[in-house]
């Protein structure tokens, strides 16, 4: 095996993703007044929402509300995409994790437009949610993000939202 | 009861508008007005402090289905089916925003609405935020 490097320890390569996925999530002080929370396999990122007593509208059904579940699809785009750009990043070497820090955060997407569709009632229980970025240019972004909870085939809400790619550097 | 101060109590008690601070300030005839005071917790930006987009989202959803619920020919209940929001602009960072949703159709099954956010008391200033979307819509004492 003359001239290439052995693989890297798991436990490395695993706490470098951690370290710029934590990164990217815990400076948004919105993300953690909702409690949003991303598990992540490999590069593929689920939104978690767990139920809190706040996030529902009617209480009289009682339902999420819709602004919640907006929230919550709108959170899981930006991340989604914001992680896919860091991705690359970290991985190809151009940032060191380590570089990383709360005054140095990576720069997020802005929304340009987003248009949600609730399928169904959002029931008064944890939600799911993952983001599947469709096109992603040097400017502009096209991200649907789907939400569920018991079921994953039956989403209860969903989106679709352009963003405007953040400036390298 | 009428339908907009029926709708005053309804808006009023909802546990998400509640935690984001919105309050009601208008309500009558499919027109709602609701503000969103500046909250740090709220903050989509750390580098700037401007608010998250999601935050004006639920505000938009929140107004909109306001004015769906104070059409004094409606049942006093609605469901978003669909909303489509604009980002125009960064939001001011410590101002409050204000929406205001117009009802402007209803069929036997739906209401049309349209809104807009901004966070300036200038009449013509570029709003922070326009949406626009379609909401479940039951005739009063009609039973579907």
């Amino acid at each position: 095996m003359i001239g290439r490097s052995p693989p890297e320890p798991v436990q490395v390569v695993k706490e470098r993703r951690d370290r710029a996925l934590d990164a990217l999530v815990r400076g948004v002080p919105y993300i953690s007044f909702l409690g949003i929370e991303f598990d992540r396999r490999g590069d593929e990122l689920t939104a978690l929402l767990p139920f809190k007593g706040a996030h529902i509208g009617n209480p009289d059904l009682p339902a999420l509300h819709g602004g919640a579940t907006a929230s919550f699809l709108e959170v899981t785009a930006i991340i989604g995409l914001g992680w896919s750009i860091l991705w690359e990043e970290i991985e190809s070497g151009a940032v060191d994790p380590a570089t990383i820090s709360p005054e140095r955060l990576p720069k997020l997407p802005k929304t340009i437009d987003l248009t949600v569709d609730y399928l169904r009632t959002g029931l008064p229980r944890d939600a799911y949610a993952r983001a599947r970025v469709n096109r992603s240019g040097r400017r502009y972004a096209s991200v649907h993000v789907e939400a569920w909870q018991d079921n994953r085939a039956r989403p209860f809400a969903q989106a679709t939202g352009h963003f405007l790619m953040p400036s390298r550097g | 009861m009428n339908n907009a101060i029926a709708g005053r109590e309804l808006i009023d008690a909802l546990p998400f508008s509640q935690a984001l601070g919105m309050q009601l300030e208008e309500i009558e005839n499919g027109r709602a007005v609701i503000s969103m005071p500046y909250d740090t917790r709220l903050i989509g930006d750390p580098r700037t402090g401007v608010i998250h987009g999601g935050a004006v989202s639920a505000l938009m959803d929140t107004t909109c289905g306001a004015s769906v619920i104070s059409l004094p020919d409606g049942s006093g209940v609605t469901a978003t089916i669909d909303l489509r929001i604009d980002y125009m602009r960064a939001a001011t960072p410590g101002a409050r925003i204000i929406c205001t949703a117009i009802c402007y159709h209803t069929t036997r099954t739906v209401a049309f609405v349209r809104a807009n956010a901004t966070d300036s008391d200038e009449p013509d200033a570029i709003p922070v935020a326009s949406a626009v979307g379609a909401f479940t819509f039951q005739k009063q004492g009609i039973d579907t």
